[in-house]
């Protein structure tokens, strides 16, 4: 259930975006949080999360501000991605999410 | 001195006697330089000495302990914690003052979260503030409890609980707390038995000496009476015996010795008591309490809440039966904007179907939401306080209304089996004057209008009792009438639970039990010794 579409152009670096549901029973609660932010941090890209499309964002990699967004179980986490490595990434997180990262 | 008797909620199951301790925050002192660079240096130690003892703790244990500890890793490791702090430092401020500041602010973010897994993580953080400043101060600030005692305090933290041996018994007693924290969830691995929730710990004068715990029914009693104590160090004895052959069994379905196949169902309060729960486990959910929904403060929820908690729950059941008590409020459960405020007797007042009746538009959402819920499962509806036919059948014309406009919309939909919570005596009696789908019988209610005796007050609690022939009677009448009209009966109450009626309640012919999920276990045990 996510949407990934990529598009380069010219200097700006365009940043690449997803969603997905959460599914696992807690929500991205405190072991979910260390697993995706430990994630984000094997990537040189900067990843940040949303509840909403349009933001606020917050930074993937720091498991302070992910447990702050307080996303419940059934949200839609949106992603954006910017960065050489962004690809992967983008897919790396998803995988964790749709896999309900591993516990649900 | 009275004994005082607190109801709370049941948040790690066992029963436990022990001398009380109560647990006070720990103030530790430190001299704080007045160079910001050394203050911020002191932190920065601090918070590096605190990740390196739990990272040393989690060397030694695995499994869940090391994942709550994992994660407090995780928190101090991020800079985002304390930058607040160091900001705050900058301006002059002493480092544990700025620490605590910047911790707090995380705290009241986390105890004002509208799911209850976020607001316990609230005692998480606690820990975190509590080891840094630990460090800073050189000092131990970490709360040392003696083993076997009760451990009486509005809340504790994980570190706590951790720096105690629990192998020689014990249990907590928490004001506050969540059956959600992670302190719950090591409580329940250990063995602990624990209760939250039990509002203020205030006493006149002394503090008590003496805690009887019960994590299965979520009471506490402090300063017990010699009787009530030699009491209920009998159902200990008891239960030590019985828990051992208990647990093997869990995953089993429940039969009597004579070969009685019996439904073991659950009774849960809120859509996180099924958290890591195996459905296997039961036969199906007996009582889901809708109060939960209601008690947010952000007013009444709307149809799409309350269908995605219903489907929730009847996801979780994978098929099996999911049994709904439309809302229960009143009588000891309050709800501000619904209930009456002041009524002289609210337990006999405008509570459950009859507050429904009385605010149709409340009613007709939560129908609404049941019948849109009920494509994904077995869903069964059950009304509470029903005392005369008249209202189930105004109940079920509200259901037909719903469910008939639902269809008109085009929006997938199903009607539900309507069926009654026996638990007025008037009811229990005339049971079979009723066209319900279903009886279900609520044993704390109908024991206390039977006995009129509440059990919640000390003096008459001996009065309240299911174990009574007259409390039985009902029960057995109920269940003929069941028979008779060829529909399930089952019992839903705390008596469900209290092993020591198993006998009695499957001798009035029951075959359909729902208890807490804790019990469980120790439920399927007991049943297994009865010999009809």
């Amino acid at each position: 259930m996510h949407d990934a579409h990529a598009s380069r152009s010219g200097e700006t670096p365009v940043p690449l975006t997803a969603s997905a549901v959460l599914v696992n029973k807690v929500g991205l609660h405190a072991r979910p949080s260390v697993k995706l932010t430990q994630c984000a941090k094997g990537f040189s890209a900067r990843i940040e999360l949303a509840l909403a499309a349009d933001g606020p964002w917050t930074d993937a990699k720091s498991p302070v501000k992910v447990m702050r967004v307080k996303a419940p179980q059934g949200a839609t986490l949106h992603f954006r991605v910017t960065g050489p490595d962004s690809k992967a990434a983008l897919a790396a997180v998803l995988a964790l999410v749709h896999d309900g990262f591993g516990e649900a | 001195m009275a004994e005082i008797h607190l109801i709370g909620r049941a948040a790690s199951p066992g029963l436990a006697i022990g001398p009380v301790t109560m647990l006070t925050a720990a103030v530790a002192k430190r001299t704080a330089s007045d160079d910001p660079a050394q203050e911020a240096a002191a932190l920065r130690a601090a918070i590096e000495g605190a990740r390196a003892e739990i990272a040393e703790q989690i060397k030694t244990i695995q499994g869940e302990v090391a994942d709550i500890l994992e994660f407090q890793v995780a928190m101090l490791e991020d800079d985002a914690l304390a930058d607040p702090a160091y900001g705050v430092i900058s301006e002059g401020i002493a480092a544990d003052h700025a620490w605590r500041l910047a911790l707090d602010v995380e705290i009241a973010g986390y105890r004002a979260a509208k799911d209850e897994y976020f607001r316990a993580r609230a005692a998480d953080i606690v820990d975190i503030r509590d080891r840094v400043l630990a460090h800073l101060s050189g000092v131990d600030t970490v709360p040392r409890i003696t083993g076997g005692s009760i451990v009486a305090a509005d809340d504790i933290t994980p570190s706590a609980f951790l720096a105690a041996d629990w192998s020689h018994g014990g249990a907590i007693a928490l004001a506050a707390g969540s059956p959600s924290s992670h302190v719950a969830m090591l409580a329940r691995a250990r063995g602990a038995p624990m209760v939250v929730g039990l509002g203020p710990l205030s006493w006149n004068g002394q503090p008590p000496a003496l805690a009887l715990v019960d994590g299965d029914a979520g009471t506490v009693i402090f300063d017990p009476e010699p009787e009530t104590r030699r009491l209920f160090e009998q159902r200990m004895a008891v239960a030590n015996a019985a828990q051992a052959a208990a647990d093997a069994g869990r995953l089993e379905s429940a039969r009597t010795a004579g070969g009685r196949r019996i439904a073991v169902l659950l009774n849960i309060a809120a859509p996180e008591d099924l958290a890591g729960l195996d459905p296997a486990i039961c036969d199906g959910i007996g009582l889901v309490r809708t109060e939960f929904l209601f008690e947010a403060s952000q007013g009444l929820p709307d149809e799409d809440a309350q269908y995605a908690v219903y489907r929730r729950i009847l996801d979780w059941a994978e098929g099996r039966p999911v049994t709904i008590r439309t809302l229960d409020a009143g009588g000891d459960k309050p709800i501000a904007g619904l209930t009456i405020d002041d009524e002289r007797n609210p337990f006999l007042g405008l509570r459950g179907i009859r507050l429904s009746l009385a605010r149709p538009e409340v009613f007709r959402v939560q129908l609404r939401a049941l019948c849109r819920a009920a494509v994904h499962g077995a869903l069964k509806v059950m009304l509470p306080m029903i005392a005369v036919p008249s209202e189930l059948d105004r109940a079920s014309a509200l259901l037909d209304a719903e469910f008939t406009a639902l269809r008109a919309e085009g929006i997938a939909c199903a009607r539900p089996p309507l069926g009654i919570m026996v638990e007025v005596p008037a009811a229990a009696l005339r049971a079979e004057a009723f066209g319900a789908a279903f009886y279900s019988i609520g044993s704390n209610d109908l024991t206390q209008y039977t006995m009129a005796a509440a059990r919640d007050i000390g003096a008459v609690a001996d009065l309240n009792d299911t174990g009574n022939p007259a409390v039985l009677a009902l029960i057995s009448q109920t269940v003929e009438a069941g028979r008779k009209r060829g529909v399930e009966v089952s019992l839903c109450g705390d008596a469900a639970a209290d092993t020591r009626l198993t006998t009695a309640l499957l001798a009035t012919g029951l075959t359909i039990l729902s208890v807490s999920p804790i019990a469980v276990a120790r439920l399927k045990a007991a049943i297994a010794k009865v010999r009809s």
